[in-house]
């Protein structure tokens, strides 16, 4: 029953997607408000059928309706109810049926916030919209359908992979597909502007809080992916260049890259095509990465199971690339940008370096996650790229990045001039310097993480003086205290003050990740119980070993006493966990985390005999939390450059509404 | 402007064929560094008495068996290698059996247990288990009479798996990669 409606619904939302892409092209020819209205309500159709679908395969996966095939294999009757409805993407068909759900969200929240406005453009991206949701949806009603039913029905399911059952399950995976999807908005009205032919700045405008948002998403699922892997897979590493890494950090690169061009665009009217250029290779990268996943065709710990499901996303791959890269080519007449830098010292060509940056840095990793298919064709031999390679190759281009993060903000449109630079630049410097030397002394001597602590220091000065500037100017004016200057001045001008705590965001991210990177150690023993092994500052030691049943699986735990400088801390029980439905134990590391620095162990084995041994895996990687931290700054930053604060105050004061001498087109 | 979509075109699709020859292959699949390569010597007490050296086996064919009692699909394997065993020993075909990460008592029960009458040696300190990059237990190699291994199989093995194989390595076939478990197959 629930698998027909569900099915049923999946079908019908199917039509209506296809109606959905009729109706907007009736539309422009014909003028007549019924066929906007049909788009519309095909729209919300879609929207209300995969609702249905939806919360009928969550109805299934909670009452363990094990005929229904994908419950039975993703769900067991001990399965605790929220890891039965973060079944719902734990595994290819549900991931899919809520990515089309996420999609159709967007899609309906898209038609009713432009239901008054952007009348010309807005056919074409519901076209879209629609057009991308024919594609998830065929796939789900055809190749990899989650109500196909199971006779006979089994007594019991299979369950979720064990290392699938953990709190981040609830939130990675839908912040990333929200991310993803997220950038369907732009790219949608990127289409929409080639189409119409109305190439000015007005798509950028009207999506820029989309993007904005999606990119935020884009960066949280990321980092909460990293926490994930850090904390369960028991390697005590937050980041492997796997594939599947990849495959979600890339659409990160040129959407944010896109959001600082489209500055240069607003205010200069430059760079649209590359602009353009970069918005459909951020929704290229995301339908890429869904297919490096799906499809089985590289090595990664992430792999879903695959079927045909890959030849359908190649094929709509080859949809997006060869109809977006048309589209660009068909308009090129139209877009002839003029590229007039008046000065390589100046906003402009800050921004534009750290696009270029930026877009290297996407094509060696992009080039790293395919070498070994192009190896494999080309020579016939199989080769896996490793972290040394992105390591390698993409720090130094991420140290430039951080520099120009410093610079761009500051420096002046058009043409610095000297005095804008000694003003901007001169005590941040000399502080980054300052700071440089004393990290020297202090003990950094790789280059490496020495060279991102210095850059780090001069985004923050940076920062730091230009505010501090602009609230004493506000003091002298409006004679209001420092923090009530501070609010004021954020509130009118929320893009760059939220554009500045989202860098700080990034800054504590940077360091976290050089200083991690570069200073952990690592040590490996075996103990009898009552000895202990000395890593860093710490003496651990082991005190015996615990079983416990679990619901799901039997739980072994072993038990270190853990002593900083000689002081207790604490004890520590990392743990191995055994599901019956696999080969090996999986690992539950422990954490004593702090802002200097993570004691992280593991548990690697024991004596099943007598208990009286155990391995153990212990390291000590200073300032990781630092990379969590800057997610919270990130998430701060981003919401005081989204959040409408200048449209609440435009009531009082209409002279708020003006943010840094430009009307905030998209306000509200 | 022609140029620029000729330029396009070509890098798309020259990407887009790279993706879709990926459907053609493995991406799991890794090749085995050991397959057609000298088998790296070794001599090991037996379970019984005496001992094993594998190049005193050069001119058999060796069918050798990294095994523990206290592993399952070892257990399940167990009978079908016994009976491979007697259908090949007159025919130039010599099973080793080496038992690693056991206690003794253990061991001797389990070929008890099955009545295994090939010999099983010993590998305490794990070296040979090392050498042969024996990753879980079962895993089995297959030398031919010239002491190359032609045939690596992790997990357990059934009984149509090995003849097939034995067969190979008695003709000097050397396998295009390594086998994986049988667990099915075996009961």
């Amino acid at each position: 029953m629930t698998s027909t409606i569900g099915y049923g619904s999946l079908l019908l939302a199917t039509l209506l997607a296809v109606a959905g892409m009729i109706a907007p092209i009736l539309w422009r020819r014909t003028g007549r408000n019924a066929f906007f209205a049909s788009a519309l309500a095909a729209i919300v159709g879609q929207f209300a059928f995969v609702t249905v679908a939806g919360l009928a395969l969550v109805y299934a996966l909670v009452t363990t309706d094990f005929s229904i095939r994908y419950v039975a294999m993703n769900t067991t009757r001990a399965t605790p109810i929220y890891y039965r409805v973060t079944g719902l993407w734990g595994a290819l068909e549900g991931s899919l049926l809520l990515w089309e759900w996420i999609l159709v969200i967007f899609a309906a929240l898209v038609a009713w916030q432009y239901r008054h406005r952007e009348r010309e453009l807005l056919p074409w991206v519901l076209f879209v919209f629609s057009g991308v949701s024919v594609f998830f949806l065929a796939v789900t009603a055809f190749a990899s359908n989650p109500f196909e039913t199971l006779a006979p029905i089994p007594a019991d399911g299979r369950g979720l992979n064990p290392l699938l059952e953990d709190t981040n399950m609830l939130t990675h995976p839908p912040l990333l597909y929200t991310g993803f999807v997220g950038l369907t908005v732009p790219y949608a009205f990127a289409v929409a502007a080639l189409i119409t032919g109305k190439l000015d700045d007005g798509w950028v405008v009207a999506t820029r809080k989309w993007t904005l948002t999606a990119w935020f998403f884009l960066s949280m699922g990321n980092l909460v992916g990293a926490w994930w892997s850090y904390h369960v897979l028991g390697w005590g590493g937050y980041w492997a260049w796997d594939p599947v890494e990849n495959a979600a950090f890339m659409p990160w690169l040129p959407a944010t890259a896109f959001l600082h061009s489209i500055q240069i665009q607003e205010r200069r009217g430059m760079l649209k095509t590359w602009n353009l250029a970069l918005i459909m290779l951020a929704f290229a990268l995301t339908i890429f990465g869904t297919f490096l996943t799906r499809s089985g065709i590289i090595s990664s710990i992430h792999a879903f199971s695959s079927g045909p499901v890959g030849l359908f996303f190649l094929g709509f791959l080859a949809l997006v690339v060869l109809g977006s890269g048309g589209l660009l080519l068909w308009r090129a007449g139209r877009l002839r940008d003029r590229l007039e830098l008046d000065s390589m010292v100046s906003r402009e060509s800050a921004f534009l370096f750290g696009n270029v940056v930026l877009v290297s840095a996407l094509f060696a990793i992009f080039f790293g996650t395919v070498f070994p298919l192009l190896s494999e064709a080309v020579a016939g031999v199989k080769v896996s790229v490793g972290a040394p390679y992105f390591t390698g190759v993409t720090a130094p281009l991420f140290l430039a990045l951080v520099f120009l993060m410093g610079v761009g903000p500051l420096i002046a449109w058009r043409r610095a001039s000297w005095d804008n630079l000694r003003r901007n630049f001169l005590w941040p410097a000399a502080i980054a310097l300052a700071a440089g030397g004393a990290f020297a002394a202090g003990g950094f001597r790789d280059a490496y993480p020495l060279l991102a602590l210095t850059l780090c220091v001069l985004v923050v000065a940076g920062i730091v003086f230009d505010t501090a500037r602009a609230v004493d100017a506000r003091r002298e004016i409006a004679g209001e205290s420092a923090w009530r200057a501070l609010a004021t001045i954020t509130r009118r001008n929320q893009r760059r003050y939220g554009g500045f705590v989202v860098h700080l965001g990034i800054v504590l991210i940077v360091m976290g990740l050089a200083v991690s990177m570069s200073y952990s150690i690592e040590r490996e023993a075996t103990l009898d119980r009552g000895e202990s092994i000395d890593i860093g500052r710490y003496r651990l030691t082991f005190e015996g070993l615990t079983a416990t049943q679990q619901p799901t699986h039997v739980r072994v735990e072993g038990l270190f006493r853990a002593a900083r400088d000689g002081r207790e801390v604490g004890v520590l029980n990392p743990a191995l966990k055994y599901f019956p439905s696999q080969q090996s134990p999986i690992g539950r590391a422990v954490m004593r985390i702090s802002l200097t620095e993570d004691l992280y162990v593991i548990l690697s084995g024991f004596s099943n005999v007598e208990q009286r041994q155990a391995t153990l895996k212990a390291l000590v990687r200073p300032m990781v939390v630092w990379i969590w931290l800057g997610g919270g700054v990130l998430t701060l930053g981003t919401l005081l450059t989204v959040w409408p604060l200048a449209a609440r105050a435009g009531a009082a004061a209409p002279a708020a509404a003006v943010a840094g001498g430009r009307v905030e087109a998209a306000g509200g | 402007m022609w140029r620029r979509v000729v330029l396009f075109v070509l890098v798309a699709v020259s990407l887009l064929s790279l993706l879709g020859y990926g459907f053609t292959r493995d991406a799991k699949e890794i090749p085995s560094p050991l397959i057609a390569r000298p088998a790296p010597p070794f001599a090991l007490p037996r379970l019984d008495a005496g001992t094993i050296a594998l190049e005193s086996l050069r001119g058999k064919v060796v069918f050798l068996n990294f095994w523990a009692s206290w592993c399952a699909p070892c257990r399940a394997e167990a009978p079908a290698l016994e009976a491979a065993w007697l259908r090949y020993r007159d025919r130039d075909v010599v099973f080793v059996g080496v038992d690693i990460q056991d206690k003794e008592e253990d061991a001797r029960a389990f070929l008890r247990d099955f009545r295994i009458t090939y010999p099983n040696v010993r590998d305490v300190s794990g070296k040979v288990a090392i050498d042969y990059g024996v990753w879980g237990i079962p895993e089995t190699f297959i030398i031919d009479r010239d002491g190359r291994i032609t045939y690596k199989h992790v997990g357990a093995l059934g009984r149509a798996t090995i003849t097939a194989k034995i067969e190979e390595a008695l003709r000097g076939v050397v396998s295009a990669s390594e086998g994986r478990g049988e667990y099915g197959a075996t009961r």
